[in-house]
């Protein structure tokens, strides 16, 4: 008899499936537009030359070592990596209000967060303050919430199918019903699945409602740079909310603009009402790291501080980022093209229009079905297409795939 | 790029607004009620020790390995698996979930032996963690979601502080066995097994796999015999925590024979390593956490739910450490360059145990210190008493726990002397 003779097999996680299925067929023409990491035009992987060059420095460096990194992360690389979320001369930052904990990726990051809100936030360990994530949303949002113990993890209006754009009124509408002290998790840019985010009027408008209902900003920011090619840009929205006077959280990945997928660097930058509150935090945050995984892991948060505190490095990355988004953008440009030349059905404007490494297709499950089964092309069920999988080798392919799979199957 | 829009700003409530920068109390914030955490026992230790002046301070608070100049030791196999590492250039693809596979297969393969049946029948499953305490976690969350028995785990009086923190975050409940021998400052055989003996049916307990953390006490091998039968007979549920392979004895067979010994014996147990000590690793984050099944078929399932738990707290785990751990483990000539520095590590702590008592008896104490040296590992619990824990520190800046442990990784040839001195004079 054994303890665990109970456990039942669990369903795998879809899009790891998905990416083992593609790398199990045989299709000599097969494409992966499933996991979310960026590929080169030869469909590579593409460690940034900036990422290789330091990580050389670091190797032939013999006064570093592998010692304990503080509970909360490398110093270095929690204060620049907020800077590069709120902004250089940011006021917030000034006055002493931003703080940071360095966690394993995005995920580790939100998984703090709502380690830390579970706890303390709208009284203590209140597990059924709803937690609103978009949608569509990425898959882990729900679970990392409700692991953190939080009962109620909800949707709120985001994506029209209908239009293929954001549901406004819907979120709005989500915004001004929800219980007070609702948590909203918010992608900062580059909207995962859908690519579609609010534009900067519409942020305002969120931002007034959020502000007046007393609902907690969450932010995930994964793609950073990646969407626009621009910082800044990119960070509008976070800045944006900061400078209305939100206490909020922001998770920040450095997978995919750093490429720096498997070494796990992220940072939850915490603004809070002023330098004693944050300080309170902080140190609750210490405890609950440290019965997670006590500190962080070393390497990657060592190369994003040595890059981003060097003027020159700072300036490669930039270029390495721009040389993503720009083949993305070509990519978008090109796939839209060969839609509306080969006459495709429906309106194909939402590709170039969505922002970031994905886009909703619009391609209803059965069509994807087809496109998987058929033409071997591997995309999410939801219709979601990761526009690294792209390249001026396949694209004609996957836009004549798409094209006989709409005009075909219904 | 501040976009104040303020016409909209001035109907917000007033207590949100930051200009109100005067009246910015904790009320007006979401976390006014946030009281400032406690420091942390072990690493507030560091933060005393840093703010000290005093030129003859000692740190022998953290259990990080020091050489004989007090510096961090960084092992010549893990500077030579960096080298291969980065000529090889490899991608930074996402890894599995469970992390990688040739870290995790040669992981169970330095606990088990590499002849081990249960790595032979596939009846395990290893996930690469988070170091030692991230490992931990896991089989904590596993147990609160999978294990039909009781919520407690028993730990050993006492045990490393943050053992009971993680489990109890992990949603189960802490209870204690008779383990320390204050009189002796040994080991509590009788006291142990009374208190096994009592531990209802299926409980979780949890054992330190060598070089106990924070006495040194390890039991014996007949006495870790009698452990495994009684422990058989009272149908609990083994967790080994073995953060000190290597390190212990200086021979990684000897340091997992516990281990071995109770797989052999039948028992199923979850386990879980650390590589921070053992190939100083430490904030590189490796680790790994086994659960010993039934069948190959079990595992599946098992390690199927350990995706399920791991994968919304951080997706998946660091590739570096774990690259690196591997690499040494799988060439053979960095394996037998590891397993001398491993060695070379604990003899000078076990040098510095022998030196240590020599000291005490120069200065003329007239205390038995033997278990200075009968204890084994990282960590000696002293027997000093928190006023003359605090005495040593004040007058002395020797910085310790207030249980009494010492981390001999932070004496040196140089400083035993000082030390020597110092507890002689709190205790006399």
């Amino acid at each position: 008899m054994s303890v665990f003779g109970e456990v039942a097999l669990a369903a795998p996680v879809a899009v790891f499936k998905l990416s083992q299925d593609f790398n199990n067929d045989q299709f000599p023409n097969k494409v992966n537009l499933g996991v979310g990491a960026y590929r080169t035009d030869e469909g590579k992987p593409w460690v940034l030359p900036v990422v290789k060059k330091v990580e050389k420095v670091i190797v032939h460096d013999d006064s570093l070592n592998h010692e304990y990194l503080p509970i909360l992360g490398l110093p270095e690389f929690r204060s620049s990596a907020s800077k590069i979320a709120l902004g250089e001369d940011s006021p917030a930052i000034q006055e002493n209000r931003v703080g940071a904990v360095q966690c394993l990726g995005g995920t580790g990051a939100l998984k703090m967060g709502a380690e830390f809100l579970r706890r303390f936030y709208n009284g203590n360990n209140n597990t059924k303050t709803p937690v609103y994530v978009s949608s569509p949303t990425w898959e882990n949002h729900n679970a990392v919430f409700a692991n953190a113990g939080f009962d109620d993890v909800r949707p709120y209006k985001y994506w029209d199918a209908a239009n293929r754009g954001l549901d406004l009124a819907g979120f709005l509408g989500d915004l001004e019903s929800c219980p007070a002290h609702s948590i909203f998790v918010l992608h900062a840019c580059a909207h995962n699945p859908t690519g579609t985010d609010p534009t900067q009027e519409q942020w305002q408008l969120i931002a007034e409602v959020m502000m007046r209902r007393q609902l907690f900003v969450f932010f995930d920011s994964a793609y950073q740079g990646f969407a626009s090619g621009n910082l800044d840009k990119d960070a509008w929205a976070v800045r944006y909310f900061v400078s209305m006077g939100f206490e909020m959280f922001c998770a920040q990945s450095f997978s995919k603009n750093f490429g720096l997928y498997n070494e796990r660097v992220g940072n939850l930058t915490i603004v809070a009402r002023d330098a004693d509150n944050l300080k309170r935090v902080l140190s609750q945050m210490e405890k609950i790291v440290r019965t997670t995984w006590s500190n962080p892991p070393s390497q990657g948060a060592r190369i994003v501080a040595v890059t981003l505190t060097s003027p020159e490095l700072f300036s490669q990355w930039k270029d390495n980022v721009k040389t993503m988004a720009n083949r993305v953008l070509l990519m978008r440009a090109q796939l839209k093209a060969k839609l509306q030349a080969l006459g495709t059905a429906g309106t194909w404007d939402h590709i170039t229009e969505q922002i970031g490494m994905f886009s909703f297709t619009g391609l209803n499950p059965k069509q994807v079905e087809y496109m998987v089964k058929e033409r071997h092309i591997y995309l999410m069920a939801s219709g979601r297409i990761n526009m690294c999988g792209l390249t001026s080798k396949n694209i004609d392919y996957v836009a004549e795939s798409i094209h006989e799979t709409v005009t075909n199957v219904h | 790029m501040a976009l104040l829009k303020s016409n909209k700003v001035i109907y917000c409530l007033g207590n949100i607004s930051p200009s109100l920068g005067v009246l910015s109390t904790r009320n007006s914030s979401w976390w006014g009620g946030v009281q400032m955490g406690p420091p942390d026992p072990i690493l507030g230790v560091s933060e005393a020790f840093k703010k000290d002046s005093n030129p003859k301070k000692m740190n022998l608070g953290v259990g990080a390995y020091r050489d004989d100049q007090g510096k961090p030791f960084v092992l010549s196999c893990v500077r030579k698996a960096e080298a291969i590492i980065s000529s090889k250039q490899m991608d930074k693809e996402y890894l599995g979930i469970g992390g990688l596979g040739e870290f995790t297969k040669s992981c169970a393969q330095l606990a088990f032996g590499n002849d081990a049946e249960v790595l032979k029948s596939g009846r395990h499953i290893t996930v690469q963690t988070i170091s030692g305490t991230g490992s931990l976690r896991i089989g904590g969350n596993f147990l609160s979601r999978f294990h039909g028995g009781p919520r407690d785990v028993y730990l050993p009086k006492p045990s490393w502080g943050n053992h009971t923190p993680i489990f109890k975050d992990a949603g189960m409940q802490l209870k204690g066995y008779r383990y320390y021998d204050p009189s002796t400052c040994g080991f509590d055989f009788t006291g142990a097994l009374d208190d096994i003996s009592k531990i209802p049916e299926q409980s979780v307990i949890m054992l330190h796999a060598c070089a106990h953390n924070p006495t040194g006490v390890d039991p014996r091998p007949e006495q870790w015999k009698e452990i495994s039968d009684i422990v058989k007979k009272r149908n609990l549920l083994v967790f080994f925590d073995m953060a000190y392979q290597g390190f212990a004895s200086g021979d990684i067979d000897r340091d997992a024979w516990a281990v071995r010994y109770f797989v052999e014996q039948g028992h199923n147990i979850l386990l879980s390593q650390s590589f921070a000590k053992n190939m100083g690793l430490y904030g590189e984050r490796v680790g790994g956490f086994t659960v010993v099944c039934k069948d190959a078929e079990e595992a599946k399932r098992v390690e199927s739910q350990l995706k399920i738990l791991i994968r919304p707290i951080y997706s998946n785990p660091p590739m570096n450490g774990a690259r690196i751990a591997a690499t040494i483990l799988n060439t053979p000539d960095l394996y037998s360059v590891w397993l001398g520095e491993v060695k070379e590590m604990a003899e000078r702590i076990i040098r510095m145990r022998e030196e240590l008592t020599a000291g005490l008896k120069k200065e003329g104490s007239s205390k038995n210190w033997q278990h200075v040296i009968d204890q084994i590992g990282m960590f000696c619990f002293t027997g000093l008493k928190p006023e003359q824990v605090e005495r040593l520190t004040k007058e002395f800046s020797v910085y310790m726990t207030k249980d009494g442990r010492i981390s001999m990784a932070g004496v040196t040839s140089g400083n035993v002397g000082y030390l020597a001195q110092g507890i002689h004079a709190v205790t006399k």
